[in-house]
């Protein structure tokens, strides 16, 4: 056993000497290293693989279809639903083709989608108690949006006082079916108002 | 016994010989005009908090201590960069619109309330940028502030 331990140190501490000279040497190059690659950073707004999406110009319409299919997987409770068609109106918001509006109105609705696009992101990847934090900002961004854009449907604003501080939301029906709670309290809220 | 003393061999040549593979350091001695501490107005101790707490992750600038500079912390740590930037550089602040200021501040309240932010993994070594919970509300209180003024 000794003569076994013995023969093992004289390498294990010369490699411990070579270790200590190599971490020596990383740090003595450090100053050329941040210098070539200072202030690394990710493009925030680059949304270039959205733009390569299916649906060339979406509109309006297309964000609401894929919002009312998100909303209804949060009703139903489904976390994997939620982040597929969480995916889904993140593609479509990026695809969304504002040209037909005026300047001011183009910015905001840019606004809105980046908001937006980041949200839908979010809720593709997360958990359910996130997805619905995540969808109550969306649905400000969509309510926004509709605001701009109008629709063709027929739609109601609903609102829960109770779930973080008061949360609305967009229904194409009148009756109250809630996202943020589901089946825990799938009624609670009521219509604050009626689009179209 | 013998097969131990091998693998323990073999691993510290691993650890040597990863030390050698270089890494991207977030460095930047510069503060640009938009960053948050410089368009908001943040009381010092918020300041001093962000910084210690936020500023690693969330900035162009992290602070290196020595252990960070070893591997495998090193890649895991640029790696946690990468992502926290990714959603939120404090140097970036004021070109977000307001808009994506009010969802971020929203998410920032959100994730210290949860205990979500710092990152464990972080605050495990950093001690100091761990939130005491009269810090965290402190934090939320204000942030909220600047939250509703926007």
């Amino acid at each position: 056993m000794k003569t076994i331990k013995q023969k093992l140190i004289i390498p294990i501490i010369a490699i411990a000497l070579v270790s200590v000279t190599a971490c020596k040497d990383g740090s003595k190059n450090e100053p050329a290293a941040p210098m070539s690659n200072e202030m690394y950073q990710e493009p925030m707004d680059d949304k270039d693989d959205m733009s390569m999406s299916d649906n060339q110009d979406a509109k309006a319409e297309a964000i609401l279809k894929d919002y009312f299919n998100l909303k209804d997987a949060l009703v139903g409770d489904d976390n994997d639903k939620a982040k597929e068609l969480g995916a889904t109106l993140a593609s479509t918001l990026g695809s969304f083709d504002a040209s037909s509006y005026s300047d001011s109105e183009q910015q905001d609705l840019k606004d809105i989608m980046e908001d937006a696009i980041e949200h839908a992101e979010h809720i593709s990847e997360s958990d359910i108690a996130h997805q619905r934090e995540h969808f109550k900002v969306l649905s400000k961004d969509v309510i926004d949006m509709v605001a701009i854009t109008g629709t063709e449907m027929k739609l109601y604003e609903q609102f829960c006082p109770m779930y973080d501080g008061g949360t609305a939301w967009l229904s194409t029906k009148e009756e109250v079916r809630n996202p943020y709670y589901g089946s825990k309290m799938l009624t609670c809220g009521e219509v604050q108002r009626e689009i179209n | 016994m013998k097969v131990v003393k091998i693998i323990a061999v073999v691993l510290l040549v691993a650890f040597v010989g990863i030390q050698f593979i270089p890494t991207t350091r977030n460095q930047s001695n510069m503060v640009p005009e938009t960053d948050f501490m410089l368009v908001n107005n943040v009381p010092e101790n918020i300041q001093n908090k962000l910084q210690v707490s936020c500023y690693d992750c969330h900035s162009n600038n992290t602070q290196y201590p020595w252990y960070n500079k070893v591997q495998p912390v090193a890649w895991f740590l640029e790696d946690h960069i990468k992502e926290g930037k990714a959603e939120l550089n404090f140097n970036e602040w004021d070109s977000l619109s307001s808009r994506r200021k009010t969802s971020k501040l929203r998410s920032i309240i959100n994730q210290i309330e949860n205990g979500e932010m710092p990152l464990d993994s972080y605050t495990l070594i950093h001690r100091d940028a761990k939130f005491s919970e009269a810090e965290a509300e402190e934090i939320i209180n204000w942030v909220t502030q600047l939250k509703d003024s926007l």
